[in-house]
């Protein structure tokens, strides 16, 4: 018998629309109305800077280490965009754009990185999952959300993310087979920020694009340049739309730029040229979005300076409040269980009473004495 | 003689280890170029090339799950999963096959691999890099489980791991890699795997533990003598599989009173191990109920809250006075 070619239905398609000098594609450009057009561009101005802000924060060591976002904010803000409220949002580590689009407060944000489970707490019923730390394990319980809201025929889609890194981990392809399998309305972006901390896109997977593990899975792949925020929205509309008629999965990979380190532990110099990353400054996001609501009128310079000020007042407000905030330190107690069983609450008793010893100063294992005397207060 | 740190005393033993056995590998997430997310593999790319310092994917499967079959083809891989955290994602790979190959082929497949892993808290790391869950390796029949405490046994027990013929969980306690340094000897030191160290000797109160949670009962042992004059006996487990019930009972049986203290929580772990056997050998020794100083059995707070839930000296000096004026 003559060997034969399996004939592929899926294909990979790349897609740009707006590209660094504000040229657009009006075959391609999605609609959006002006309005969204101003809200959308103040959000990816307040991620950049909150972006900012932080490492500065983390600097001043008024937050633990922190992982930035720059560069990344079209491919994270462009695809929640697409969706309703209603719909699900599964984040990584590094859509503080899509965080915030959906409506967390920028204190929440700081909180977390600050070290409090109050910034993991999702706002009152918003379908928003917190941060996931472990590489990819959010794409599993991600294609459940989306199978849930099938089977639930509620109409509702999810909207994931996922590193270049974490398309590496068993979860990524057990999550996007099932996903598939069972025609789960999930859209998944991958973040391709060309690293995983200091492992680059090409030895991450001896594939061609990452858009392409789609076909193996039987569903939708497509690429898009991340840092064009049209791109994203007109990708992940399409998807949504095929998602929402019963058309299953699909797997966008957003091509874009880790401008910024890994998280501020990292020392990016040990393993990429700045050369490199000198290439990608021409392809902001921010400034290429800036050039297509600048031609359209929709914002102007004086807007966008009012913008700029009402957003670094609103960071700082946030700040502030961040900073007041004082952990009740025995809720770790009354949230591991639905009920406190009684071992713990003989641990709990324990646990007082170590406090109350204390005074609230407890002596860290380098001998620093920290203070912890505001925790006294919640004892009673 | 040198003076190192934890992370340059494993640096050190790790170049021993590729110089000595050119059957050994390293593999792990940016162990290479990037030298390791704590630098333990400082400079070991650039000495002895990519094919024995190899920068993985994000796969902690992968990671552990070709360490068998290299393995079986005579390579010693020495992984490292970047942080304890994400270990679990290569569990089913150690505990279903790098812990019973041996038995299941009588010993003709066997996986004398390291497996390194950073454990435990007071770095004010994000979530999931803080816990201590030594209990879940020691609980799975065929792994060693070795942690060391300070520079100079962490380097002696990881040359020991190295040449051990059984999976070593080498379990690093990352808050120590530079919180202080120690004399380490320049010529190759080894040590013993399963033998505990008597580090102070004492009358008054046996105070069990290891790794991290050994710098709080060093402070702890000091205020028992200064403010209580209390001495208590020290002992550094190294081990926890195979645990040295000799040296805990030569010392129990001595003192009649014992503290253990670990930063893991307390429900099945170590110290409900070491109790249980002490209560079996030595119980008629005993003059007063053990105490335990441990993490609590709940999620690990996220770090502004992680002092208090750790066990540190106060702790420690409460429970020895509870057992001693019992
Ligand atoms: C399961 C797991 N393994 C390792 C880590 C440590 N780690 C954090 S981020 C990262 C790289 C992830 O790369 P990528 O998925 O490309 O995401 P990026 O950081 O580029 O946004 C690694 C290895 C982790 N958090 N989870
Ligand atoms: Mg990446």
């Amino acid at each position: 018998m003559p060997r034969k070619k399996i004939e592929l239905e899926n294909i990979v398609e790349n897609i740009s629309i707006l590209d660094q000098d504000g040229n657009v594609d009006k075959a391609l450009e999605p609609k959006i109305s002006n309005d969204d057009l101003r809200r959308l561009f103040r959000a990816m101005t307040l991620a950049r800077r909150y972006d900012e802000r932080m490492l500065k924060l983390q600097r001043q060591g008024r937050i633990g280490t922190y992982g930035p976002a720059l560069g990344q904010e079209a491919a994270s803000l462009g695809p929640v965009y697409a969706i309703n409220k209603d719909d699900w949002f599964v984040p990584s580590f590094r859509e503080p754009a899509a965080t915030l689009w959906r409506g967390w407060p920028i204190d929440k944000l700081i909180l977390w990185w600050g070290g409090n489970e109050f910034g993991a707490t999702p706002p009152d019923g918003a379908h928003d999952v917190p941060i996931c730390v472990p590489v990819a394990s959010q794409v599993q319980y991600a294609a459940g959300i989306a199978w849930g809201c099938k089977l639930k025929k509620n109409g509702g889609v999810a909207v994931a993310f996922v590193g270049d890194g974490g398309t590496s981990e068993g979860d990524f392809h057990e999550g996007m087979n099932c996903a598939a399998i069972f025609g789960a309305p999930l859209i998944l972006i991958i973040q391709n920020n060309q690293w995983a901390i200091s492992l680059p896109r090409k030895k991450q997977t001896a594939s061609q694009t990452l858009a392409q593990k789609a076909i193996s899975y039987g569903l939708n792949g497509l690429q898009v340049d991340g840092n064009d925020i049209l791109a994203m929205i007109y990708a992940t509309r399409e998807a949504v739309d095929r998602a929402r008629k019963g058309g299953g999965p699909t797997i966008i990979e957003a091509v874009t730029y880790r401008m910024g380190v890994h998280t501020t532990a990292d020392d990016p110099k040990k393993y990429r040229t700045e050369d490199e990353v000198d290439c990608w400054k021409p392809k902001c996001p921010l400034a290429r979005f800036w050039l297509y609501v600048k031609a359209k009128g929709v914002v102007t310079e004086k807007d966008r300076e009012k913008m700029e000020e009402e957003i670094q007042n609103d960071i700082t407000a946030a700040i502030e409040r961040a900073e007041q905030y004082a952990p009740n330190p025995l809720e770790p107690f009354e949230h591991c269980f639905a009920e406190m069983p009684l071992h713990l609450k003989r641990q709990l008793k324990e646990f007082k009473a170590y406090l109350a010893a204390t005074n609230g100063e407890t002596s860290s294992a380098d001998g620093n004495p920290e203070n912890l005397a505001g925790y006294s207060k919640h004892l009673h | 003689m040198a003076q190192l740190t934890m992370a340059k005393a494993l640096n050190l033993a790790l170049r021993e280890a590729l110089q000595e056995d050119p059957t050994t590998l390293i593999m792990g997430q940016d162990v290479g170029q990037d030298e390791g997310v704590f630098r333990i593999t400082e400079n070991l790319l650039k000495d002895f090339g990519a094919d024995r310092v190899v920068d993985f994917p994000v796969a902690e499967s992968s990671i552990v799950g070709l360490a068998i079959g290299l393995c079986f083809t005579g390579i010693k891989p020495i992984c490292e999963m970047q942080f304890s955290g994400f270990g679990y994602h290569g569990f089913h790979q150690i505990e279903n096959h790098i812990s019973r190959f041996r038995n299941r082929t009588r010993g003709r497949l066997t996986c004398p691999m390291v497996v390194r892993m950073p454990y435990g808290a007071g770095i004010r790391a994000i979530e999931h890099h803080s816990e201590s869950r030594e209990a879940i390796w020691a609980h799975l029949p065929g792994l060693k489980v070795v942690i060391p405490s300070g520079p100079r046994n962490a380097r002696a027990l990881l040359k020991a791991s190295i040449a051990d013929p059984d999976p070593v969980i080498f379990y690093e306690p990352k808050a120590c890699y530079r919180a202080f340094k120690e004399e380490v000897p320049d010529a190759p030191e080894s040590m013993e795997i399963g033998k505990a160290q008597v580090v102070r000797e004492g009358s008054d109160v046996t105070i069990i533990s290891y790794g991290a949670s050994m710098r709080p009962v060093l402070e702890a042992a000091d205020e028992l003598k200064d403010e209580y004059q209390l001495d208590a006996e020290l002992i550094d487990l190294l081990s926890l599989v195979p645990l040295d019930t000799e040296t805990i009972m030569a010392s129990v049986r001595k003192t009649g009173r014992c503290v253990v203290v670990h930063e893991a929580p307390r429900n099945c772990g170590p110290a409900a191990e070491i109790i249980a056997r002490i209560v079996e050998e030595s119980l008629e020794f005993l003059e007063a109920p053990i105490e335990r100083v441990t993490g609590y059995d709940l999620v690990m707070p996220f770090f502004n809250l992680e002092r208090p839930y750790l066990p540190d000296a106060t702790k420690v000096v409460l429970a020895a006075r509870k057992v001693v004026n019992y």
